[in-house]
C-alpha cells in the first residue's frame, strides 16, 4: 500500500510579534517551527495502515522552503520512507487552494492508494487543503476522520461531527482523508530513528502552473483587545484569593 | 448581485449556524437566497424562512444524510444558475468536506474561519485569524468576482422573524456519491453531565503530564467544581470524551468557567464562550483565551493551583 501524507511545518508565535515591512505576514524572527500536530496523527495513521497491509511505502510531501525539511524529518523519523518538498518563492504566504495545486501535481505522479492530510494546520486553520487537493485530483474524500478501516475498493471511515456525533462513511478508494487528532497515538521517534532519518531522501521539486491565488492577505495586525479580560495582578496567592472571591460571588 | 447561503442540517434538524449565515448575507447586501439540499427540503423551508431571505432554493436529493459529492453538485448547479457573488457556508465539518473543493474546481476566491466581512463596493474583504488566533488578518480576493466563504459559527447573530420568501424548486444533476453515509454512532455518554454544572474547572494541555491530572481532580472536588477539559487531554486518553468542552465536545454555559492552561482555540471557544463568568489562567499573556475571559491572570497554573489548594 502506497500512501502519501501531506505535512506542513507550522509556525507558533511567542509573547511578542512584529510584522514584515509589507504587513502581510509575521516577521519570521518571531516564530517557532514544528510539525503540524494534525500531520503527526496523519503520519502515524499512514504508518499503521502500511504495517497492517504488510508492505508498501509512506511518502511525506510538503510545500515549504528548506526550513520545512525539519518537520519532514520528524515524519521520516517516525518511519516514513522518503520525502518530496515542493517550493518556489511564489508560494510564500500562499492560500490553501494554491498549496493544493502545488501538492496535486506531485500526488498525481506518485499515484498512491491513499492520500492523508491533517484536518487543519495550527497556524492557518484553513481546514481546506486536503479537500481542495482531492478535487484537483478527482478523488473522493472525507474530512475530519477519526477511524480508518481499509477494505476492497472502499474504506470505512468515521467522520466526526460537531458534538462528537460519528458519521460512518463508506468511501471509494483511492481517496483523500483529512485526519483528526485522537485517531491514534503518534509514536515518538527514538534518537536512533532521528539519526537515521537524516539519511532518508528528500527530493526537491518546483511547482508548475499555480493559477490565480484564491485569496491574499492584505494586512495582518494584532487584534484590538476590545473589552477584554480584567487582568488580575499580583502573586499567585493574590490571584487565588481573587478567584475564590469571584467563584463565591457568582455561585451565591 | 446575490448572496447564496447553504443551509446546514443534520438528522432532520436545521443547524443554528444557518441563520447566522443569513445575517452575514444581509450585511453584504443584495438578494439573499438560501439553498436547502435535502431528501425532503419542504420540511425545513419554514425554519429558514426568516427575515431577510428573499428566495429559498430547494434541491431534492436521494440521500438523507450529508454526502459531500451530492451537496457539492447541488451547490455547483445553483452557483452556475444564479451566479452569486458570495457563497456562504458555516465553518463546520460538513463544509470542510466540499467548500474548498467548490472553490478549487471553479477557481473561486476562498477563505475559511471568517469572523467579519466588509463590502468595499466591488470587493469583499474578509477577516480571519492566524497563528493560534493571536493575529488577525484582512483577506482580499483579487481577480475574483465570486467567493466561497466558510464563516465561523456564533460570529453573527441568528436572523429572526418571518420572511415570506419565494420557494423555488431546482433540480440538480444526479451524481455518483463516492463517500456514502452508512450509520450514526452517538457521542459517548459519561458519568457526569458537564452541561448542567454551575462551576467547571477546565484543564488544558498546560497541565503537562497525565500524572498531574489527579491533582486537578482533587482541586475540583475541593472547590465544588466539576472537572472538564480541552480536546488534547481527551485525545491522549487522560480524560473521558464526555468531559470535553468545545465544538466536537460539549457546549457548556456554567455560571463560572475556570480555565487553566487552555490557549483558547476557536473550536474550544465555540463550546464555552457564553459561560456566565470566564476566568483564565495562562502563562502566555497573548493567549487567545484572554479575549473571551472576564478575568485573566498571566501566571503559572501550578503556582495558582497550589494557592487555591490552601484556600479550599
Ligand atoms: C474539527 C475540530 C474540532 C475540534 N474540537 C475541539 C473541542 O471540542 N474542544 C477543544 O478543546 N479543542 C477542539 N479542537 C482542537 C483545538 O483546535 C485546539 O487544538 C485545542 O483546543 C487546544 O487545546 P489546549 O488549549 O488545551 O492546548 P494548547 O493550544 O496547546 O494550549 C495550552 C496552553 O497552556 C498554556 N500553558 C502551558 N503551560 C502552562 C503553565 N504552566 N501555566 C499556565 N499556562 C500554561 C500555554 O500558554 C497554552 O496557551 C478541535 C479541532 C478541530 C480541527
Ligand atoms: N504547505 C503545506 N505542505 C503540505 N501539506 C500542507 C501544507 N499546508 C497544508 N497542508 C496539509 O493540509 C492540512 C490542512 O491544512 P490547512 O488547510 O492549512 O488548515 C495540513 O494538516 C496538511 O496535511
Amino acid at each position: 500500500m502506497k500512501i502519501v501524507v501531506c505535512v506542513k511545518q507550522v509556525a507558533a508565535l511567542g509573547d511578542e510579534v512584529e510584522f514584515t515591512a509589507d504587513e502581510r505576514d509575521v516577521d519570521p524572527d518571531f516564530v517557532d517551527y514544528a510539525l503540524n500536530e494534525w500531520d503527526s496523527y496523519a503520519t502515524e495513521e499512514a504508518l499503521r495502515l502500511r504495517e497492517a497491509a504488510g508492505d508498501g511505502e509512506v511518502v511525506v510531501l510538503s510545500v515549504g522552503d528548506e526550513d520545512a525539511e525539519e518537520a519532514m524529518r520528524r515524519a521520516l523519523a517516525m518511519g516514513a520512507d522518503r520525502g518530496i518538498r515542493v517550493w518556489s518563492d511564489g508560494l510564500t504566504g500562499a492560500d490553501p487552494i494554491t498549496i493544493a495545486r502545488a501538492l496535486a501535481e506531485v500526488v498525481r505522479a506518485e499515484a498512491p492508494d491513499l492520500v492523508l492530510a491533517g484536518v487543519q494546520s495550527s497556524d492557518a486553520v484553513q481546514a481546506a487543503t486536503g479537500t481542495a487537493l482531492a478535487e484537483l485530483l478527482g478523488l473522493p474524500r472525507v474530512a475530519v476522520v477519526t477511524k480508518v478501516e481499509p477494505g476492497d475498493g472502499a474504506a470505512t471511515v468515521h467522520r466526526e461531527l460537531e458534538g462528537g456525533l460519528i458519521d460512518v462513511v463508506e468511501v471509494d478508494t483511492p481517496c483523500v482523508l483529512t485526519i483528526q487528532t485522537g485517531i491514534n497515538e503518534p509514536r515518538y521517534a527514538t534518537l536512533r530513528a532521528i539519526k537515521q532519518a537524516e539519511q532518508k531522501p528528500i527530493e526537491e521539486r518546483e511547482p508548475g502552473d499555480l493559477g490565480r491565488p484564491a485569496a491574499r492577505v492584505r494586512r495582518m495586525f494584532v487584534p484590538a483587545k476590545g473589552e477584554g479580560a480584567e487582568m488580575m495582578d499580583g502573586d499567585p496567592g493574590e490571584i487565588a484569593r481573587r478567584i475564590k472571591e469571584i467563584v463565591e460571588e457568582r455561585l451565591a | 448581485m446575490s448572496v447564496l447561503v447553504v443551509a446546514e442540517h443534520v438528522r432532520g434538524e436545521l443547524r443554528p449556524v444557518t441563520l447566522e449565515l443569513v445575517s452575514a448575507a444581509r450585511e453584504l447586501g443584495g438578494p439573499v437566497a438560501v439553498a436547502l439540499v435535502a431528501k425532503d427540503p419542504s420540511a425545513l423551508v419554514e425554519a429558514v424562512d426568516v427575515e431577510g431571505v428573499d428566495e429559498i432554493l430547494t434541491v431534492t436529493v436521494e440521500q438523507d444524510a450529508f454526502e459531500n459529492d451530492v451537496v457539492q453538485a447541488a451547490v455547483e448547479s445553483l452557483v452556475a444558475e444564479r451566479g452569486p457573488r458570495a457563497v456562504l457556508l458555516g465553518f463546520t465539518v460538513d463544509s470542510m468536506g466540499y467548500g474548498p473543493a467548490l472553490a478549487a474546481k471553479h477557481d473561486l476566491g476562498f477563505a475559511s474561519d471568517v469572523f467579519a466581512l466588509r463590502d468595499e463596493g466591488e470587493a469583499i474583504v474578509a477577516q480571519r485569524s492566524f497563528y493560534g488566533a493571536k493575529v488577525s488578518a484582512e483577506v482580499e480576493f483579487p481577480g475574483h468576482d465570486r467567493v466561497v466563504l466558510l464563516l465561523r459559527p456564533t460570529s453573527w447573530p441568528p436572523a429572526e422573524g418571518t420572511g415570506g420568501a419565494t420557494v423555488t424548486e431546482v433540480t440538480a444533476p444526479a451524481v455518483e456519491s463516492r463517500a456514502r453515509h452508512r450509520d450514526w454512532v452517538e457521542a459517548q455518554v459519561g458519568d457526569v453531565d458537564i452541561t448542567t454544572a454551575d462551576f467547571l474547572l477546565s484543564v488544558g494541555r498546560g497541565i503537562g503530564d497525565k500524572e498531574n491530572l489527579e491533582r486537578f481532580q482533587e482541586l475540583a472536588a475541593r472547590m465544588g467544581a466539576t472537572l472538564s477539559s480541552s480536546r488534547p487531554l481527551v485525545d491522549a486518553g487522560w480524560m473521558p470524551t464526555a468531559r470535553q468542552v468545545g465544538q466536537s465536545g460539549k457546549t457548556v454555559k456554567p455560571k463560572v468557567y475556570l480555565a487553566l492552561g487552555i490557549s483558547g482555540a476557536v473550536q474550544h471557544l465555540a463550546g464555552m464562550k457564553t459561560s456566565g463568568t470566564i476566568v483564565a489562567v495562562n502563562s502566555d499573556p497573548e493567549a487567545a483565551i484572554f479575549n473571551v475571559a472576564h478575568y485573566g491572570a498571566v501566571a503559572d497554573l501550578f503556582d495558582v493551583a497550589e494557592e487555591l489548594e490552601k484556600l479550599f
